[in-house]
């Protein structure tokens, strides 16, 4: 349990910093009067819907970091047996990454009110989404082809599990991409629409590191790694 | 005497607008809508019902273990399953659905003074992914096999094999779809409360004027949001093991003389991931109950309450803590004695914050000016409660004391105490104590003395000699017990009057049911602020509060929640949003 616990540290880290801000030594029985705004207290300059974002984000985080915790546990146990990893990951990685770049631009674009780059990057970052996800299955299909099927070993099952969950959050965020892209071809308006190129951007960052530290686990880097800083703590 | 000075001069709020949806049809307005007030209530009589259900699943157990032999329909099969749903169905579509999708939709957005949540439309599919989370749970009774009988904590692998009720049925699947589809509406509703109180508060209302309620609601929020993803693991992987045949948990094993395909996995992982949910769970209802006994003590003895900083650090302290104590439910599983040792510690530790709020909720109570209506009674008797439970808590958080305890009926009574009647009796003050708000009428103060007396004193009944049939050893989770040592003549009596008091209790609270619907026609009018209340939920324009809450502006918030009783004053309560310098409590004129 010690990813999710690490993980936790970062979350208690940032909150505790966040209420170190927010006057939690006053004394409000002695004070009076509107003293929100002198000292910033009124809520974030963000917008809601970017902290509400965040905020489903470390949810997630937590999820994949609940994930590999169990995978971590199930790994050490004596009949674990690693699988080859298909070669179509990477370029699937490759192909997440151009996503990714495609909405920052769109993002970039938005702030700049260049419409026409912005219908380019969502489309660009849709379609390279897709791609990842056929790719995905295509690794799917390549290894139950070579006989790696889902049971036959827990290395196996976690890699169609965590695959498997890690797709369906890309899924969901295609929902919310192609609802911005109708959006920028109907005339939404220009902050509304910038507001939610920046969310699909900074969703689609996040799932992209969600995989990039999924697929060192998978290929056993993850635990190379772990070793090193155990070996080092001891 | 202190002179009432003119307000501050102050613009009006500016925290900006939110653009509300307005209901155009009945339909959007009273079933699929978006105002959080219906929503609240949606959740309410939803929670509801189905805790009426566990309830019935309770007095068919002590039916079983006051009488037993007496009832046929009663098979061990059965006593299995009314245990398991029982457990569920309190702990999980119960308590943590009324805390925060019930008291938390209502209370937050009119105590920060906002005029809904945030994200409204997410609110309303939370509410309906809950429902069906709920009708899912509930058609396992009608499903082939029958709901699942492994217990509340599923473990496995028992939990999916024949043996079990449900094992190999529909059981165990329906239980953990319902599960995964809790957790993901309660996510939807869970970042609606966090992001509520962190964005739409009203102007001056600082984190540290907040009412004591939505700290604990908020805390428990977040709590929630970062626990329940174990539980969703734990779901999804232990259905992938029963529907598709992995072997996450299960290890390798013969059932009735065959050998199954599973191999090597770990029941261990499942337990881990289990209570890395289930304890904070425990304080996901806690939390809530904390804060909103917090401000009925406040309220209904007329005085500030004590330490609110040392309160507000509690909360965020044993939200904090109670993710690293969750081994203490597995000393029984086997574990190194360092590992043992460390959760043991934490356990003891987080006893620490726990009594400074419950040594601030006797100082604010010390020379108040103490009335005894219905809610306060509430409030008062979790106090006592609370105070049981936890104390039969540091024992069990020992690891010498909890193996021997482990297994007894010692253990069903201190999580009974701690962690049921606790919380239920805040649920039912705070009842009380919003319920003028939501319909305008007071509940019958005559039903509500009759309801609080029997379910205090009678919950004491029940409870308090399970304590000692526990201590002589007599073990949860059985069928049966007849002639054995630990099961002598006494405690066979004991169980059958445990028996008797629980269908009492339950009776009674058909009079809560009865007061709940009688009064919305019948009760007292209320008025706005019945309670001579300072949070801003009393200081609506209307009662019940319209849709938007607050009539045309936003309140301004000018002081902290407990301006109680304050020297110079003129009443006994200054509303937050009541400006001019009173004088503070603290400082007498």
């Amino acid at each position: 349990m010690s990813v999710i616990l690490v993980f936790l540290l970062v979350i208690v880290g940032f909150a505790g910093w966040w209420l170190s801000h927010q006057r939690l030594m006053a004394k409000p029985w002695l004070e009076q009067g509107v003293i929100g705004d002198i000292i910033g207290q009124e809520g974030s300059a963000l917008p809601t819907a970017k902290i509400g974002l965040g905020v489903f984000l470390a949810v997630v985080g937590c999820l994949f970091a609940l994930f590999t915790s169990a995978y971590f546990m199930r790994m050490a146990l004596s009949d674990w047996q690693a699988l080859p990893l298909p070669r179509v990951l990477w370029f699937n990685t490759g192909v997440l990454v151009l996503s990714s770049i495609a909405l920052q631009c769109a993002s970039v674009a938005a702030r700049r009110g260049q419409i026409d780059t912005v219908r380019l990057g969502l489309v660009t970052a849709g379609l390279t989404a897709l791609a990842f996800l056929i790719g995905q299955l295509v690794a799917w299909r390549e290894l139950t082809a070579d006989g790696y099927l889902l049971t036959a070993n827990p290395a196996n099952s976690f890699f169609y599990l965590i695959t498997g969950m890690h797709g369906l959050h890309i899924l969901g965020g295609l929902v919310g991409l192609s609802r911005t892209t109708a959006g920028a071809w109907n005339g939404a308006r220009p902050e509304r629409l910038r507001l939610s190129v920046e969310l699909c951007a900074m969703y689609w960052n996040f799932l992209l590191f969600v995989w990039l530290a999924i697929f060192a686990l998978l290929a056993g880097w993850a635990a190379t790694f772990i070793e090193i800083c155990r070996q080092l703590l001891t | 005497m202190v002179d009432i000075t003119p307000a501050d001069a102050v613009p009006p709020a500016e925290v900006a607008e939110m653009e509300l949806y307005h209901p155009h049809s009945w339909w959007t307005k009273y079933v699929f809508s978006q105002d959080a007030k219906v929503i609240a209530i949606q959740y309410s009589a939803t929670a509801t019902a189905i805790g009426l259900v566990a309830l019935v699943l309770s007095w068919l157990m002590r039916l079983q273990l006051g009488f037993p032999g007496t009832f046929d329909f009663i098979s061990p099969e059965a006593y299995y399953q009314f245990i398991t749903m029982h457990g569920m169905i309190m702990v999980i579509y119960l308590l943590t659905a009324l805390f925060l999708g019930g008291f938390g939709n209502y209370l937050i957005p009119l105590m920060v003074g906002a005029r809904d949540m945030v994200f409204p439309y997410v609110n309303m599919l939370s509410y309906w992914i809950y429902l069906l989370a709920v009708l899912v749970l509930a058609s396992s009774f009608f499903a082939p096999g029958g709901p699942t009988g492994a217990g509340w904590t599923l473990y496995p692998p028992q939990a999916i094999m024949t043996g079990t009720p449900g094992g190999q049925d529909w059981g165990i699947i329906l239980m953990l779809v319902s599960l995964i589809l809790f957790i993901i509406g309660f996510t939807m509703g869970g970042l609606n409360y966090v992001v509520t109180v962190l964005q739409a508060r009203t102007r001056g209302m600082t984190l540290m004027r907040l009412p004591l309620t939505v700290w604990g609601i908020f805390t428990a929020t977040v709590m929630a949001l970062l626990a329940f993803p174990a539980l969703f693991v734990a779901c999804v992987m232990m259905l992938f093991d029963r529907a598709l045949g992995t072997s996450f948990f299960m290890p390798a094993i013969v059932e009735m003389g065959e050998q199954l395909q599973h191999g090597g996995g770990s029941p261990i992982l499942f337990q881990h991931l289990f209570w890395f949910f289930g304890h904070p769970e425990v304080y996901i209802v806690a939390l809530p109950a904390f804060g909103i006994v917090s401000d009925l003590i406040s309220t209904h003895a007329r005085k500030n309450i004590f330490g609110y900083r040392m309160m507000v650090w509690a909360i965020v302290g044993i939200g904090a803590l109670s993710f690293v104590v969750w081994a203490h439910h597995m000393y029984v599983s086997g574990m190194h004695p360092y590992f043992g040792f460390f959760f043991a510690t934490t356990t003891l530790i987080i006893a620490v914050p726990t009594a400074i709020k419950v040594y601030n909720w006797v100082l604010t109570l010390w020379r108040g000016d103490i009335h005894l209506t219905v809610p306060m009674l509430f409030a008062l008797a979790f106090i006592v409660t609370f105070v049981n439970g936890g104390l039969t808590g540091l024992f069990l958080g020992n690891v010498v004391v909890d193996v021997p305890l482990s297994d007894t009926m010692f253990v069903v009574a201190h999580f009974h105490m701690v962690m049921g009647v606790a919380p239920i009796l805040v649920i039912f003050g705070a009842i009380y104590h919003w319920y003028p708000k939501v319909t305008g009428r007071m509940l019958n103060e005559a039903m509500g003395q009759f309801h609080f007396w029997v379910t205090f004193l009678g919950a004491y009944l029940i409870f308090f000699p399970m304590h000692y049939i526990g201590l002589m050893g007599v073990p949860r989770r059985y069928h049966e017990l007849t002639a054995t040592t630990v099961m002598t003549e006494s405690a066979h009596d004991l169980n059958a009057f445990i028996s008797i008091m629980a269908f009492l209790v339950g009776f009674a609270q058909i009079v809560f049911l009865f007061n709940l619907i009688w009064s919305i026609r019948h009760g007292r009018e209320a008025g706005g602020n019945p309670w001579r209340a300072t949070t801003l939920e009393w200081q609506t324009p209307e009662t019940p509060p319209a849709h938007g809450n607050f009539g045309k502006e936003l309140p301004i918030v000018y002081r902290w929640a407990y301006d109680y009783s304050v020297p110079g004053a003129k009443e006994d309560f200054i509303p937050q949003n009541m400006p001019g310098a009173f004088g503070s409590s603290r400082e007498p004129a």
